[in-house]
Protein backbone atom coordinates (compact mmCIF):
# COMPACT_ATOMS: atom_id res chain seq x y z
CA UNK A 1 0.00 0.00 0.00
CA UNK A 2 2.75 2.65 1.17
CA UNK A 3 4.76 1.63 -2.07
CA UNK A 4 2.10 2.43 -4.27
CA UNK A 5 1.49 5.78 -2.92
CA UNK A 6 5.19 6.19 -3.15
CA UNK A 7 5.01 5.33 -6.99
CA UNK A 8 2.55 8.04 -6.83
CA UNK A 9 4.72 10.61 -5.39
CA UNK A 10 7.55 9.85 -7.98
CA UNK A 11 5.00 9.80 -10.95
CA UNK A 12 4.03 13.87 -9.46
CA UNK A 13 7.54 14.66 -9.43
CA UNK A 14 8.25 12.90 -12.65
CA UNK A 15 5.84 15.26 -13.95
CA UNK A 16 6.61 18.69 -12.51
CA UNK A 17 10.15 18.16 -13.60
CA UNK A 18 9.23 17.51 -17.24
CA UNK A 19 6.56 20.97 -17.10
CA UNK A 20 9.21 22.57 -14.79
CA UNK A 21 11.87 22.62 -17.62
CA UNK A 22 9.18 23.54 -19.97
CA UNK A 23 8.00 26.71 -18.06
CA UNK A 24 11.61 27.49 -17.39
CA UNK A 25 12.16 28.26 -21.07
CA UNK A 26 9.88 30.74 -21.47
CA UNK A 27 10.47 34.54 -19.93
CA UNK A 28 7.31 34.83 -18.70
CA UNK A 29 6.35 31.50 -16.76
CA UNK A 30 10.29 30.35 -15.73
CA UNK A 31 9.74 31.49 -11.61
CA UNK A 32 6.55 29.31 -11.36
CA UNK A 33 8.17 26.31 -13.49
CA UNK A 34 11.29 26.57 -10.92
CA UNK A 35 8.62 26.34 -8.01
CA UNK A 36 6.60 23.45 -9.67
CA UNK A 37 9.67 21.90 -10.07
CA UNK A 38 11.04 22.27 -6.61
CA UNK A 39 7.87 20.85 -5.27
CA UNK A 40 8.40 18.36 -7.22
CA UNK A 41 11.69 17.31 -5.34
CA UNK A 42 9.91 18.00 -2.03
CA UNK A 43 7.35 15.58 -2.76
CA UNK A 44 10.06 12.81 -3.90
CA UNK A 45 12.12 13.53 -0.84
CA UNK A 46 9.50 13.20 1.74
CA UNK A 47 8.09 10.29 -0.21
CA UNK A 48 11.42 8.48 -0.39
CA UNK A 49 11.91 9.04 3.51
CA UNK A 50 8.35 8.11 4.86
CA UNK A 51 7.10 5.51 2.39
CA UNK A 52 9.75 3.68 0.50
CA UNK A 53 10.63 -0.09 1.26
CA UNK A 54 13.15 -1.67 -0.34
CA UNK A 55 13.56 -5.74 -0.59
CA UNK A 56 11.99 -6.28 2.52
CA UNK A 57 13.58 -3.90 4.70
CA UNK A 58 12.49 -0.30 5.25
CA UNK A 59 14.94 2.66 5.80
CA UNK A 60 16.50 3.70 9.15
CA UNK A 61 18.89 5.84 10.37
CA UNK A 62 16.23 8.55 10.40
CA UNK A 63 18.42 10.79 12.58
CA UNK A 64 20.99 10.76 10.47
CA UNK A 65 18.86 11.31 7.37
CA UNK A 66 17.02 14.17 8.74
CA UNK A 67 20.95 15.63 10.29
CA UNK A 68 22.07 15.49 6.77
CA UNK A 69 19.26 17.23 5.05
CA UNK A 70 19.12 19.54 7.71
CA UNK A 71 22.48 20.70 7.37
CA UNK A 72 22.62 20.53 3.60
CA UNK A 73 18.82 23.18 3.82
CA UNK A 74 20.81 25.51 5.90
CA UNK A 75 24.44 26.17 4.09
CA UNK A 76 22.54 25.57 0.90
CA UNK A 77 19.85 28.26 1.09
CA UNK A 78 22.50 30.49 3.00
CA UNK A 79 24.78 30.48 0.33
CA UNK A 80 22.29 30.71 -2.35
CA UNK A 81 20.91 33.84 -0.73
CA UNK A 82 24.07 35.40 -0.08
CA UNK A 83 25.89 35.49 -3.08
CA UNK A 84 26.28 38.39 -5.10
CA UNK A 85 24.17 38.39 -8.67
CA UNK A 86 27.98 38.92 -10.62
CA UNK A 87 28.99 35.59 -8.47
CA UNK A 88 26.24 33.43 -9.93
CA UNK A 89 28.05 31.51 -12.66
CA UNK A 90 30.37 30.13 -9.78
CA UNK A 91 27.95 29.03 -7.80
CA UNK A 92 25.74 27.38 -9.74
CA UNK A 93 29.07 25.29 -10.85
CA UNK A 94 29.78 24.37 -6.96
CA UNK A 95 25.92 23.44 -6.77
CA UNK A 96 26.65 21.25 -9.49
CA UNK A 97 29.49 19.61 -8.65
CA UNK A 98 27.84 18.73 -5.26
CA UNK A 99 25.43 16.46 -7.14
CA UNK A 100 28.19 14.74 -9.07
CA UNK A 101 29.91 14.00 -6.07
CA UNK A 102 26.57 12.76 -4.27
CA UNK A 103 26.11 10.62 -7.30
CA UNK A 104 30.08 9.06 -6.93
CA UNK A 105 29.72 8.59 -3.63
CA UNK A 106 26.80 6.79 -4.21
CA UNK A 107 28.06 4.06 -6.20
CA UNK A 108 31.16 3.89 -4.00
CA UNK A 109 28.71 2.67 -1.37
CA UNK A 110 26.90 0.71 -3.36
CA UNK A 111 30.00 -1.27 -4.89
CA UNK A 112 30.90 -1.80 -1.06
CA UNK A 113 27.67 -3.40 -0.38
CA UNK A 114 27.99 -5.66 -3.67
CA UNK A 115 31.46 -7.03 -2.47
CA UNK A 116 30.57 -7.46 0.85
CA UNK A 117 27.56 -9.47 0.44
CA UNK A 118 29.93 -11.70 -1.87
CA UNK A 119 33.11 -12.03 0.37
CA UNK A 120 30.62 -12.92 3.10
CA UNK A 121 28.81 -15.83 1.40
CA UNK A 122 30.63 -18.19 -0.47
CA UNK A 123 29.36 -17.13 -4.07
CA UNK A 124 32.05 -16.24 -7.05
CA UNK A 125 32.22 -12.21 -8.30
CA UNK A 126 31.16 -13.78 -11.65
CA UNK A 127 28.14 -14.04 -10.13
CA UNK A 128 27.48 -10.06 -9.34
CA UNK A 129 24.58 -8.96 -11.52
CA UNK A 130 26.54 -7.40 -14.44
CA UNK A 131 24.16 -4.42 -14.90
CA UNK A 132 24.20 -3.51 -11.41
CA UNK A 133 27.95 -3.51 -11.84
CA UNK A 134 27.74 -1.44 -15.00
CA UNK A 135 25.67 0.87 -13.71
CA UNK A 136 27.37 1.57 -10.53
CA UNK A 137 30.86 2.19 -12.58
CA UNK A 138 29.25 4.60 -14.95
CA UNK A 139 27.70 6.77 -12.43
CA UNK A 140 31.54 6.65 -10.55
CA UNK A 141 33.10 7.89 -13.72
CA UNK A 142 30.32 10.28 -14.58
CA UNK A 143 29.69 11.35 -11.31
CA UNK A 144 33.53 11.77 -10.09
CA UNK A 145 34.21 13.65 -13.33
CA UNK A 146 31.50 16.04 -12.82
CA UNK A 147 32.55 16.49 -9.36
CA UNK A 148 36.12 17.80 -9.74
CA UNK A 149 35.28 19.30 -13.47
CA UNK A 150 32.86 21.84 -11.53
CA UNK A 151 35.40 22.51 -8.36
CA UNK A 152 37.43 23.47 -11.05
CA UNK A 153 35.67 25.74 -12.97
CA UNK A 154 34.40 26.84 -9.50
CA UNK A 155 38.19 27.90 -9.11
CA UNK A 156 38.52 29.33 -12.47
CA UNK A 157 35.49 31.62 -12.61
CA UNK A 158 36.29 32.56 -8.73
CA UNK A 159 40.06 33.40 -9.97
CA UNK A 160 41.56 31.30 -7.49
CA UNK A 161 43.19 28.54 -10.50
CA UNK A 162 44.53 30.25 -13.60
CA UNK A 163 44.36 28.07 -17.52
CA UNK A 164 46.95 25.46 -16.82
CA UNK A 165 48.26 23.40 -19.76
CA UNK A 166 51.15 21.72 -20.71
CA UNK A 167 52.64 19.87 -23.46
CA UNK A 168 50.83 16.81 -25.27
CA UNK A 169 47.80 17.24 -22.41
CA UNK A 170 44.98 16.21 -24.69
CA UNK A 171 47.11 13.07 -25.25
CA UNK A 172 47.29 12.15 -21.25
CA UNK A 173 43.16 13.14 -20.59
CA UNK A 174 42.29 11.29 -23.76
CA UNK A 175 44.41 8.48 -22.34
CA UNK A 176 43.02 8.68 -18.88
CA UNK A 177 39.43 8.60 -19.97
CA UNK A 178 40.40 5.46 -22.34
CA UNK A 179 42.29 3.98 -19.07
CA UNK A 180 39.12 4.21 -16.90
CA UNK A 181 36.58 2.75 -19.44
CA UNK A 182 38.98 0.28 -20.37
CA UNK A 183 39.41 -1.19 -16.59
CA UNK A 184 35.63 -0.83 -16.26
CA UNK A 185 35.35 -2.69 -19.19
CA UNK A 186 37.89 -5.44 -18.41
CA UNK A 187 36.42 -5.63 -15.00
CA UNK A 188 33.00 -6.41 -15.85
CA UNK A 189 33.67 -9.21 -18.55
CA UNK A 190 36.33 -10.58 -16.68
CA UNK A 191 35.65 -9.89 -12.84
CA UNK A 192 39.45 -10.26 -11.82
CA UNK A 193 40.54 -11.34 -7.85
CA UNK A 194 41.28 -7.62 -7.31
CA UNK A 195 38.13 -5.95 -8.45
CA UNK A 196 38.24 -3.30 -5.37
CA UNK A 197 41.69 -2.71 -5.87
CA UNK A 198 40.42 -1.94 -9.57
CA UNK A 199 37.64 0.13 -8.83
CA UNK A 200 40.04 3.13 -6.87
CA UNK A 201 41.74 2.79 -9.76
CA UNK A 202 38.75 4.01 -11.79
CA UNK A 203 37.74 6.00 -9.39
CA UNK A 204 41.44 7.88 -9.27
CA UNK A 205 41.85 7.83 -13.02
CA UNK A 206 38.28 9.86 -13.53
CA UNK A 207 39.16 12.24 -10.71
CA UNK A 208 41.99 13.27 -12.15
CA UNK A 209 40.71 13.23 -15.96
CA UNK A 210 38.28 15.79 -14.64
CA UNK A 211 40.86 17.69 -13.32
CA UNK A 212 42.68 17.84 -16.66
CA UNK A 213 39.66 18.36 -18.57
CA UNK A 214 38.85 21.34 -17.35
CA UNK A 215 42.34 22.90 -16.16
CA UNK A 216 43.13 24.52 -20.17
CA UNK A 217 39.97 25.72 -21.29
CA UNK A 218 39.78 29.33 -21.23
CA UNK A 219 38.02 31.37 -18.58
CA UNK A 220 35.42 32.84 -21.92
CA UNK A 221 34.50 29.09 -22.59
CA UNK A 222 33.29 28.09 -19.14
CA UNK A 223 29.70 28.53 -18.96
CA UNK A 224 29.76 25.99 -21.89
CA UNK A 225 32.10 23.68 -20.09
CA UNK A 226 29.69 24.08 -16.69
CA UNK A 227 26.33 23.39 -18.98
CA UNK A 228 27.81 20.31 -19.86
CA UNK A 229 29.17 19.25 -16.33
CA UNK A 230 25.72 19.72 -15.43
CA UNK A 231 24.25 17.51 -17.89
CA UNK A 232 26.82 14.82 -17.25
CA UNK A 233 25.70 15.18 -13.21
CA UNK A 234 22.37 14.50 -14.69
CA UNK A 235 23.30 10.96 -16.44
CA UNK A 236 24.85 10.46 -13.05
CA UNK A 237 22.02 11.02 -10.87
CA UNK A 238 19.84 8.81 -13.72
CA UNK A 239 22.49 5.74 -13.58
CA UNK A 240 21.41 6.04 -9.38
CA UNK A 241 17.98 5.81 -10.93
CA UNK A 242 18.62 2.85 -13.13
CA UNK A 243 20.22 0.86 -9.92
CA UNK A 244 17.43 1.69 -7.56
CA UNK A 245 14.44 1.11 -10.01
CA UNK A 246 13.72 4.34 -9.15
CA UNK A 247 11.46 6.41 -12.17
CA UNK A 248 11.85 9.76 -10.41
CA UNK A 249 15.67 9.78 -10.48
CA UNK A 250 15.61 8.40 -14.26
CA UNK A 251 13.36 10.72 -15.58
CA UNK A 252 15.05 13.54 -13.82
CA UNK A 253 18.17 12.53 -14.65
CA UNK A 254 18.10 11.93 -18.44
CA UNK A 255 15.48 14.85 -18.70
CA UNK A 256 19.07 17.40 -17.26
CA UNK A 257 21.22 14.90 -19.06
CA UNK A 258 19.29 15.51 -22.58
CA UNK A 259 18.31 19.14 -21.93
CA UNK A 260 21.85 20.10 -20.82
CA UNK A 261 23.65 18.58 -23.71
CA UNK A 262 21.32 20.78 -26.19
CA UNK A 263 21.80 23.81 -24.28
CA UNK A 264 25.32 23.23 -24.25
CA UNK A 265 24.96 23.32 -28.28
CA UNK A 266 22.58 26.45 -28.36
CA UNK A 267 25.46 27.99 -26.25
CA UNK A 268 28.25 26.85 -28.06
CA UNK A 269 25.99 28.26 -31.30
CA UNK A 270 25.81 31.99 -29.71
CA UNK A 271 29.44 32.48 -29.49
CA UNK A 272 30.13 30.37 -32.93
CA UNK A 273 32.52 28.01 -31.13
CA UNK A 274 31.76 24.21 -31.85
CA UNK A 275 31.44 21.69 -29.29
CA UNK A 276 35.05 20.14 -29.54
CA UNK A 277 36.85 23.26 -30.37
CA UNK A 278 35.72 24.30 -26.56
CA UNK A 279 37.07 21.32 -25.46
CA UNK A 280 40.05 21.07 -27.34
CA UNK A 281 41.38 23.64 -28.80
CA UNK A 282 42.58 25.70 -25.43
CA UNK A 283 41.45 29.43 -25.73
CA UNK A 284 44.53 31.12 -23.74
CA UNK A 285 47.07 29.01 -25.74
CA UNK A 286 47.88 31.75 -28.40
CA UNK A 287 47.13 35.01 -26.28
CA UNK A 288 50.87 35.78 -26.43
CA UNK A 289 50.84 35.64 -30.33
CA UNK A 290 47.60 37.76 -30.36
CA UNK A 291 49.17 39.93 -27.70
CA UNK A 292 52.12 40.66 -29.24
CA UNK A 293 50.85 41.66 -32.84
CA UNK A 294 48.38 43.82 -30.98
CA UNK A 295 51.41 45.31 -29.32
CA UNK A 296 51.82 47.87 -32.15
CA UNK A 297 48.73 49.87 -32.23
CA UNK A 298 50.00 53.08 -31.88
CA UNK A 299 47.89 55.99 -30.21
CA UNK A 300 43.88 55.74 -28.39
CA UNK A 301 42.73 58.94 -27.23
CA UNK A 302 40.47 59.87 -24.28
CA UNK A 303 37.37 61.71 -23.59
CA UNK A 304 36.56 63.81 -21.10
CA UNK A 305 33.32 63.59 -18.77
CA UNK A 306 31.70 66.82 -19.67
CA UNK A 307 32.38 66.36 -23.24
CA UNK A 308 30.74 62.93 -22.98
CA UNK A 309 27.77 64.25 -21.45
CA UNK A 310 27.50 66.79 -24.17
CA UNK A 311 27.37 64.02 -27.29
CA UNK A 312 25.38 61.66 -25.40
CA UNK A 313 22.75 64.71 -24.58
CA UNK A 314 22.54 66.09 -27.57
CA UNK A 315 22.11 62.65 -29.62
CA UNK A 316 19.02 61.51 -30.45
CA UNK A 317 20.19 57.58 -30.33
CA UNK A 318 22.55 56.06 -27.60
CA UNK A 319 23.09 51.90 -27.16
CA UNK A 320 24.93 51.02 -24.00
CA UNK A 321 26.75 47.61 -24.02
CA UNK A 322 27.23 46.47 -20.50
CA UNK A 323 30.01 43.81 -19.92
CA UNK A 324 31.36 42.19 -17.05
CA UNK A 325 33.29 45.01 -15.81
CA UNK A 326 30.07 46.61 -15.49
CA UNK A 327 28.47 44.05 -13.26
CA UNK A 328 31.82 44.04 -11.15
CA UNK A 329 31.82 47.55 -10.70
CA UNK A 330 27.90 47.03 -9.42
CA UNK A 331 27.19 49.74 -11.48
CA UNK A 332 23.64 48.50 -13.12
CA UNK A 333 21.67 50.67 -10.72
CA UNK A 334 23.94 53.68 -11.52
CA UNK A 335 23.53 52.83 -15.49
CA UNK A 336 19.77 52.48 -15.03
CA UNK A 337 19.93 55.97 -14.06
CA UNK A 338 21.71 57.25 -16.62
CA UNK A 339 19.32 55.79 -19.15
CA UNK A 340 16.22 57.44 -16.92
CA UNK A 341 18.16 61.06 -17.10
CA UNK A 342 18.56 60.75 -20.81
CA UNK A 343 15.35 59.31 -21.91
CA UNK A 344 13.99 62.29 -19.97
CA UNK A 345 15.99 64.71 -22.19
CA UNK A 346 14.19 62.55 -25.35
CA UNK A 347 17.41 60.67 -25.85
CA UNK A 348 16.32 57.26 -27.29
CA UNK A 349 18.78 54.73 -24.95
CA UNK A 350 18.32 51.18 -25.30
CA UNK A 351 21.01 48.23 -24.15
CA UNK A 352 22.88 45.97 -26.66
CA UNK A 353 23.29 42.48 -25.03
CA UNK A 354 25.58 40.10 -26.21
CA UNK A 355 24.78 36.26 -26.10
CA UNK A 356 27.80 35.85 -23.67
CA UNK A 357 28.22 39.71 -22.07
CA UNK A 358 28.97 39.03 -18.44
CA UNK A 359 30.35 35.23 -17.70
CA UNK A 360 27.27 33.11 -18.82
CA UNK A 361 24.38 33.77 -21.68
CA UNK A 362 21.71 35.76 -20.05
CA UNK A 363 23.75 36.51 -17.04
CA UNK A 364 23.88 40.59 -18.10
CA UNK A 365 20.01 40.57 -18.40
CA UNK A 366 19.58 39.00 -14.66
CA UNK A 367 21.84 41.61 -13.49
CA UNK A 368 20.00 44.60 -15.60
CA UNK A 369 16.55 42.96 -14.57
CA UNK A 370 18.02 43.34 -11.18
CA UNK A 371 18.80 47.10 -11.48
CA UNK A 372 14.58 47.79 -13.34
CA UNK A 373 15.65 47.94 -16.26
CA UNK A 374 13.05 47.50 -18.45
CA UNK A 375 12.36 44.40 -20.84
CA UNK A 376 11.75 46.21 -23.76
CA UNK A 377 14.74 48.08 -23.69
CA UNK A 378 17.48 45.16 -23.73
CA UNK A 379 18.06 44.02 -27.63
CA UNK A 380 19.58 41.57 -28.78
CA UNK A 381 22.96 40.63 -30.73
CA UNK A 382 21.01 39.75 -33.77
CA UNK A 383 18.38 42.95 -33.36
CA UNK A 384 20.70 45.80 -32.45
CA UNK A 385 23.36 44.93 -34.86
CA UNK A 386 21.23 46.36 -37.86
CA UNK A 387 20.55 49.48 -35.62
CA UNK A 388 24.18 50.45 -35.44
CA UNK A 389 24.80 52.71 -38.22
CA UNK A 390 22.04 55.24 -37.02
CA UNK A 391 23.07 55.43 -33.61
CA UNK A 392 24.82 58.53 -32.31
CA UNK A 393 26.68 57.23 -29.62
CA UNK A 394 28.06 53.98 -28.32
CA UNK A 395 28.79 53.69 -24.45
CA UNK A 396 30.62 50.42 -23.91
CA UNK A 397 30.70 49.51 -20.05
CA UNK A 398 33.28 47.47 -19.55
CA UNK A 399 32.80 45.25 -22.05
CA UNK A 400 35.63 43.89 -24.39
CA UNK A 401 35.63 40.60 -26.45
CA UNK A 402 32.18 41.13 -27.10
CA UNK A 403 33.42 44.20 -29.03
CA UNK A 404 36.46 43.17 -30.07
CA UNK A 405 36.47 43.94 -34.24
CA UNK A 406 39.56 40.96 -34.22
CA UNK A 407 36.79 38.46 -33.59
CA UNK A 408 36.10 39.16 -37.57
CA UNK A 409 38.78 40.51 -39.44
CA UNK A 410 41.84 38.78 -37.92
CA UNK A 411 42.26 34.48 -38.40
CA UNK A 412 45.16 34.15 -35.44
CA UNK A 413 43.08 35.77 -32.72
CA UNK A 414 41.12 33.23 -30.39
CA UNK A 415 38.03 34.80 -30.71
CA UNK A 416 38.02 34.77 -34.33
CA UNK A 417 34.54 33.91 -35.83
CA UNK A 418 32.39 35.09 -32.16
CA UNK A 419 29.55 37.04 -33.45
CA UNK A 420 30.34 40.85 -31.99
CA UNK A 421 28.22 43.68 -31.52
CA UNK A 422 29.21 46.16 -34.45
CA UNK A 423 29.80 48.91 -32.55
CA UNK A 424 32.46 50.45 -34.93
CA UNK A 425 29.42 51.07 -37.15
CA UNK A 426 27.93 54.04 -34.95
CA UNK A 427 28.83 57.91 -35.20
CA UNK A 428 30.73 57.56 -31.90
CA UNK A 429 32.14 54.72 -29.92
CA UNK A 430 33.37 55.73 -26.13
CA UNK A 431 34.56 53.10 -24.33
CA UNK A 432 34.76 52.72 -20.18
CA UNK A 433 37.41 50.97 -18.40
CA UNK A 434 39.31 50.86 -16.09
CA UNK A 435 42.58 50.75 -18.08
CA UNK A 436 43.78 49.26 -21.09
CA UNK A 437 44.25 45.91 -19.89
CA UNK A 438 42.96 43.16 -22.30
CA UNK A 439 39.83 41.18 -21.32
CA UNK A 440 38.88 38.34 -20.55
CA UNK A 441 40.39 36.89 -23.27
CA UNK A 442 43.18 37.99 -22.50
CA UNK A 443 43.81 39.68 -26.06
CA UNK A 444 44.25 43.94 -27.58
CA UNK A 445 41.72 45.11 -28.82
CA UNK A 446 42.23 47.23 -32.28
CA UNK A 447 38.53 48.91 -31.43
CA UNK A 448 40.32 51.20 -28.37
CA UNK A 449 42.54 52.44 -31.43
CA UNK A 450 40.16 53.63 -33.93
CA UNK A 451 39.46 57.03 -34.83
CA UNK A 452 35.99 57.22 -33.72
CA UNK A 453 36.82 55.57 -30.25
CA UNK A 454 37.68 57.27 -27.34
CA UNK A 455 38.61 56.07 -23.78
CA UNK A 456 36.79 57.01 -20.91
CA UNK A 457 38.96 55.45 -17.79
CA UNK A 458 37.76 54.65 -14.24
CA UNK A 459 35.26 52.97 -12.37
CA UNK A 460 32.01 52.02 -14.30
CA UNK A 461 29.80 53.31 -11.25
CA UNK A 462 31.73 55.94 -10.59
CA UNK A 463 32.20 57.69 -13.92
CA UNK A 464 28.18 56.83 -14.45
CA UNK A 465 27.82 58.51 -11.29
CA UNK A 466 30.09 61.29 -12.79
CA UNK A 467 28.04 61.71 -16.04
CA UNK A 468 24.97 61.66 -14.43
CA UNK A 469 25.86 64.86 -12.44
CA UNK A 470 27.83 66.30 -15.73
CA UNK A 471 24.35 65.41 -17.97
CA UNK A 472 22.29 67.43 -14.87
CA UNK A 473 24.75 70.28 -14.77
CA UNK A 474 24.11 71.20 -18.46
CA UNK B 1 26.69 -10.18 -27.41
CA UNK B 2 24.80 -12.09 -24.93
CA UNK B 3 25.61 -9.73 -22.29
CA UNK B 4 23.56 -6.73 -24.69
CA UNK B 5 20.86 -8.96 -25.76
CA UNK B 6 20.40 -9.67 -21.33
CA UNK B 7 21.14 -6.43 -20.70
CA UNK B 8 18.55 -4.81 -22.85
CA UNK B 9 15.53 -7.81 -22.05
CA UNK B 10 16.27 -7.21 -18.28
CA UNK B 11 15.62 -3.50 -18.59
CA UNK B 12 13.19 -2.70 -21.09
CA UNK B 13 11.38 -0.31 -19.27
CA UNK B 14 14.35 1.61 -18.06
CA UNK B 15 15.78 1.86 -21.59
CA UNK B 16 12.11 3.02 -23.06
CA UNK B 17 12.28 6.02 -20.63
CA UNK B 18 15.78 6.86 -21.39
CA UNK B 19 15.17 7.13 -24.75
CA UNK B 20 11.69 9.25 -24.90
CA UNK B 21 13.44 11.53 -22.12
CA UNK B 22 16.21 12.48 -24.27
CA UNK B 23 13.45 13.62 -26.94
CA UNK B 24 11.52 15.01 -23.89
CA UNK B 25 14.77 17.09 -22.57
CA UNK B 26 15.47 18.16 -25.94
CA UNK B 27 11.72 19.22 -27.03
CA UNK B 28 10.90 20.97 -24.50
CA UNK B 29 13.63 23.37 -24.03
CA UNK B 30 13.86 23.67 -28.16
CA UNK B 31 12.90 27.10 -28.38
CA UNK B 32 14.38 29.24 -25.40
CA UNK B 33 16.05 32.55 -25.67
CA UNK B 34 19.38 33.08 -25.14
CA UNK B 35 18.01 35.68 -22.27
CA UNK B 36 16.89 32.25 -20.46
CA UNK B 37 20.27 30.46 -20.53
CA UNK B 38 21.64 30.90 -17.33
CA UNK B 39 18.30 30.30 -15.30
CA UNK B 40 17.25 27.36 -17.16
CA UNK B 41 21.10 25.68 -16.83
CA UNK B 42 20.56 26.68 -12.61
CA UNK B 43 17.02 24.76 -12.80
CA UNK B 44 18.78 21.82 -14.65
CA UNK B 45 20.86 22.29 -12.34
CA UNK B 46 18.45 21.95 -9.10
CA UNK B 47 16.55 18.79 -10.81
CA UNK B 48 19.18 16.44 -11.33
CA UNK B 49 19.18 17.18 -7.22
CA UNK B 50 16.77 13.84 -7.42
CA UNK B 51 20.32 12.36 -6.95
CA UNK B 52 19.52 13.00 -3.78
CA UNK B 53 17.06 10.12 -3.34
CA UNK B 54 20.05 7.59 -4.08
CA UNK B 55 21.56 9.33 -1.05
CA UNK B 56 18.41 8.66 1.03
CA UNK B 57 17.90 5.28 0.66
CA UNK B 58 22.06 4.36 1.06
CA UNK B 59 21.24 6.15 4.32
CA UNK B 60 18.72 4.33 4.99
CA UNK B 61 19.54 1.16 4.18
CA UNK B 62 22.85 1.40 6.22
CA UNK B 63 23.47 -0.76 8.96
CA UNK B 64 24.62 0.97 12.30
CA UNK B 65 27.85 -1.08 12.12
CA UNK B 66 29.07 0.07 8.82
CA UNK B 67 30.47 3.07 9.51
CA UNK B 68 31.87 3.89 6.30
CA UNK B 69 28.65 3.52 4.77
CA UNK B 70 26.84 5.64 7.52
CA UNK B 71 29.49 8.14 6.99
CA UNK B 72 29.96 8.01 3.06
CA UNK B 73 25.38 8.14 3.43
CA UNK B 74 25.63 11.26 5.48
CA UNK B 75 27.76 13.25 3.39
CA UNK B 76 25.93 12.36 0.55
CA UNK B 77 22.76 13.29 1.59
CA UNK B 78 24.40 16.76 2.69
CA UNK B 79 25.89 17.28 -0.68
CA UNK B 80 22.43 16.08 -2.18
CA UNK B 81 20.54 18.59 -0.55
CA UNK B 82 23.32 21.41 -1.00
CA UNK B 83 22.28 20.91 -4.77
CA UNK B 84 18.96 20.67 -4.67
CA UNK B 85 18.36 23.61 -2.25
CA UNK B 86 20.48 25.53 -3.09
CA UNK B 87 19.84 24.93 -7.10
CA UNK B 88 16.40 26.02 -6.51
CA UNK B 89 17.19 29.24 -4.18
CA UNK B 90 19.83 30.57 -6.62
CA UNK B 91 17.38 30.03 -9.62
CA UNK B 92 14.30 31.39 -8.01
CA UNK B 93 16.55 34.77 -6.88
CA UNK B 94 17.54 34.82 -10.46
CA UNK B 95 13.94 34.59 -11.65
CA UNK B 96 12.45 36.97 -9.48
CA UNK B 97 14.56 39.76 -10.58
CA UNK B 98 13.22 39.41 -14.37
CA UNK B 99 9.55 38.92 -12.96
CA UNK B 100 9.85 42.45 -10.29
CA UNK B 101 9.44 45.15 -12.83
CA UNK B 102 6.60 43.62 -14.74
Amino acid sequence: MEYSLLTICYLIASITFILGLKMLSNPASARKGNQIAAIGMAIAIFGTIFLYEGKDIKLGNYLWIFGGIAIGTIIGAFAAKKVKMTDMPQMVSLFNGMGGACAAIISIVEFNHLMHDHSIGNSFLSDINGTNLLIIMAGLIIGSVSFTGSMIAWAKLDGRLHDYSFKGQHLVNIFLLLAAIGLSTFVLLSRPEQTILFFYIILGLSVMYGILFVMPIGGADMPVVISLLNSFTGVAAACGGFLYDNKAMMTGGILVGAAGTLLTMLMCKAMNRSLTNVLIGSFGGNAASAAASGGSQGQYKQISLSDTAVLMSYSSKVVIVPGYGLAVAQAQHACHELEKLLTEKGVQVTYAIHPVAGRMPGHMNVLLAEADVSYEKLKEMEEVNDEFPYVDAVLVLGANDVVNPAAKTDPTSPIYGMPILDVELAKHVIVNKRSMKPGYAGIENDLFFRPKTSMLFGDSKKVIQDLIAEIKNL
Amino acid sequence: MEFIQQFITDNQQMIYIVILMIFVGIEVIGRVPSVLHTPLMSGANAIHGVVIIGAIIVMGKADSSDYIALILGFLAVILGTLNVVGGFVVTDRMLEMFNKKK
